[in-house]
């Protein structure tokens, strides 16, 4: 699917540009791209200039970026606009992304796609606020309640801020999942280089819409879902339900049946969600993993050693969840 | 629409009963619904036995949530219906600020004074002094009057009622499906199990004789002293009035804002 005439028209401006940018802001640009008409948030820095970026830019194009009163607030407005057939995120940093856990949840069982952006700060609590840290990479994974998986990518230029969040929104609707980006302070708020891409160019995951009668959750591994007044009465429930989407709360075997549907789901297309930057030395022993900002010094100590005749391979994760475990097994044995 | 989920004598049927009744009277297309709720007893009074979209999230957000829909569904209507703990305890804020932003939504509280799917806590509607699981020497807390805390938020639209003037309570409701800008009806309903149990009150008609003796009609009690109202049930409509509605001023910022394909001039991008 190719970007709406109304978006191509007004990011043409942009197209093939190369301008000096903050990474917050390519991210949401990069929103733009990635077909975003909906944005809800609460400020909080590092990651306030998304929105406000936001609030500036998609009025122009037909788009909403509202503030709402609190993180949770903030997540269900995106929940409730995906299914009224919305492309839409939220953009946070740690407090916030600790509030919005139980709708993260809610997001993963009733399957909605969606972006959470999280430019992670240092903690815990309100910690040293305005430095940048990475340490909600678990928090990402096992924040909220419940067996679930998660997808999560991490940016570690401003170029791939706007790449990522592009392949955010695309992903969210591939797995029909919500999909977070982790950024970090040093990202978010870094200024440099990024050429802007051609709008003509950028290729959408569209969302797949069932067909009359067709199941919306259940009956393949990932369903086609709804968007509300298509007249087709959807139920949707944060609890247990079954393939036509009505809750059932009490037989053990339809959970069983969702949860595993929904762990496959990530799990089947492991390979595909695992994203990394190699670069590996024959029978090196030794090797350096990173991601986001800190995987740039790391590769820079990475070529340094090797200048002095040291042997060490360099990783950085770009997919951050699922987590790389195969590919991982697979170069180190 | 089957059989509801409710205990017997629970005023949730007599709630889904009278809206039912709106939503026919009024000639509203089923497909033109999205009912929101949150969870709790009373969040089940829509969900799932109409045949309309349901949004059934979770506890305390469903205004929230509903907040989402509107933007992008301006011609749905969006009823959100949901307990007081729902939404004037937990989800308190996002009804303010939902009055506040006078989004069209229309907002229906179950007020049956206490956390009944949980058995029984005290909830912020549980009258001074009252026995809860959670207050077992007696709430030492005032109640909230919910109503006239939407009235103050800036709602277009607020009134309350019980589940004995269902005949009151059905004009209302269609007022507030069809009233533009933030309409809320607090519904004053019996919960003769979880909440009968603390006072001793055991059958729906125990709680609708009080409600017929202690109802004062919202003209007359604005005569009345503090000491005179005390025990009684304020009802009428609070508030009927026009103010700008959110998601109109939106879609004019968007008509003001929108730029035309053939522009040009590339922005600074703040960079
Ligand atoms: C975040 C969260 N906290 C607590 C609960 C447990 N809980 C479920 S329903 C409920 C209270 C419901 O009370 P009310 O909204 O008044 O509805 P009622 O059952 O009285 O109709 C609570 C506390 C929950 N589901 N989620
Ligand atoms: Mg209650």
């Amino acid at each position: 699917m190719k970007l709406s005439k109304v978006y191509r028209d007004y990011l043409h401006r942009f197209s093939n540009k190369t301008l000096f940018m903050q990474g917050d802001i390519a991210c949401a640009y990069g929103a733009l791209y990635g077909g975003c008409n909906f944005l809800a948030g609460y400020p909080i820095t590092p990651a306030s200039e998304i929105g406000e970026q936001l609030a500036l830019e998609l009025p122009k194009i037909g788009g909403y970026a509202i503030q709402m009163e609190d993180e949770i607030a903030s997540i269900a407005a995106v929940i409730g606009a995906v299914w009224s057939g919305a492309r839409a995120m939220t953009a946070t940093s740690g407090p916030g992304f600790s509030l919005m856990q139980e709708n993260i949840g809610y997001a993963i069982m009733t399957e909605t796609p969606c972006v959470i952006v999280n430019v992670q700060r240092s903690g815990p609590s309100t910690g040293q606020a305005t430095k940048p840290a990475q340490g909600d990479v678990m928090q990402a994974r096992w924040g909220t309640h419940g067996d679930h998986e998660i997808i999560a990518l991490s940016p570690s230029s401003v170029q791939e801020c706007l790449q990522l969040t592009i392949e955010c929104f695309n992903l969210a609707e591939t797995y029909r999942h919500p999909v977070i980006l982790l950024m970090d302070g040093e990202v978010g708020h870094m200024r440099e280089k990024i050429v802007m891409p051609d709008p003509d160019k950028i290729e959408l995951t569209g969302r797949r819409l069932a067909k009359p009668g067709e199941l919306m959750f259940g009956g393949q591994l990932i369903p086609p879902m709804t968007e509300f007044g298509a007249g087709s009465f959807v139920h949707v429930t944060g609890s247990t339900h079954k393939d036509n989407g009505m809750r059932d709360v009490e037989t053990q075997k339809v959970h069983d049946k969702l949860i595993r549907r929904m762990y496959e789901k990530i799990d089947k297309n492991r390979d595909k969600l695992i994203r990394v930057e190699k670069d590996y030395m024959e029978e090196a022993k030794v090797a350096v993993v990173s991601y986001g900002a800190t995987a740039r010094p790391a590769k820079g100590a990475v070529i340094q050693a090797r200048k002095e005749g040291k042997r060490i391979d360099f990783l950085r994760l770009i997919g951050i969840w699922p987590f790389l475990c195969r590919v991982w097994r697979r170069n180190s044995s | 629409m089957a059989s509801g989920p409710f205990c017997a004598g629970c005023g949730g049927g007599t709630v889904l009963n009278v809206f039912t009744h709106a939503i026919d009277e009024l000639g509203i297309d089923p497909k033109d619904i999205v009912s929101v709720t949150g969870i709790g007893c009373s969040a089940w009074i829509p969900s799932p036995y109409y045949k309309a979209d349901t949004l059934h999230t979770t506890h305390g957000r469903p205004i929230a949530f509903a907040t989402g829909v509107k933007i992008m569904k301006p011609n749905m209507k969006v009823i959100v219906i949901a307990g007081d703990g729902d939404i004037a305890g937990i989800g308190g804020n996002h009804l303010i600020h939902a009055a506040r932003r006078n989004i069209d939504l229309t907002v229906f509280l179950i007020n049956n004074s206490i956390y009944a799917m949980t058995g029984g806590q005290v909830a912020p509607t549980t009258p001074y002094g009252v026995r809860a699981t959670t207050t077992p020497y007696g709430n030492l807390e005032p109640d909230f009057d919910v109503a006239r805390l939407v009235v103050s938020a800036g709602a277009s639209y607020v009134a309350r009622w019980t589940t004995y003037q269902v005949f009151n309570l059905l004009k209302s409701m269609k007022e507030a499906i069809t009233k533009k800008g933030f309409s809320f009806i607090e519904i004053v309903s019996q919960c003769p199990v979880s909440y009968g149990k603390m006072i001793g009150k055991h059958r729906a008609s125990d709680f609708l004789k009080t409600y017929k003796e202690s109802s004062i009609p919202f003209s007359r009690a604005e005569k009345m002293s503090e000491k005179e109202l005390k025990g009684k049930i304020v009802i009428g409509k609070f508030v009927d009035r026009d103010r700008p509605e959110f998601t109109e001023s939106l879609r004019r910022l968007n008509k003001e804002r929108i730029i035309k394909p053939t522009a040009e001039a590339t922005e600074d991008t703040r960079g």
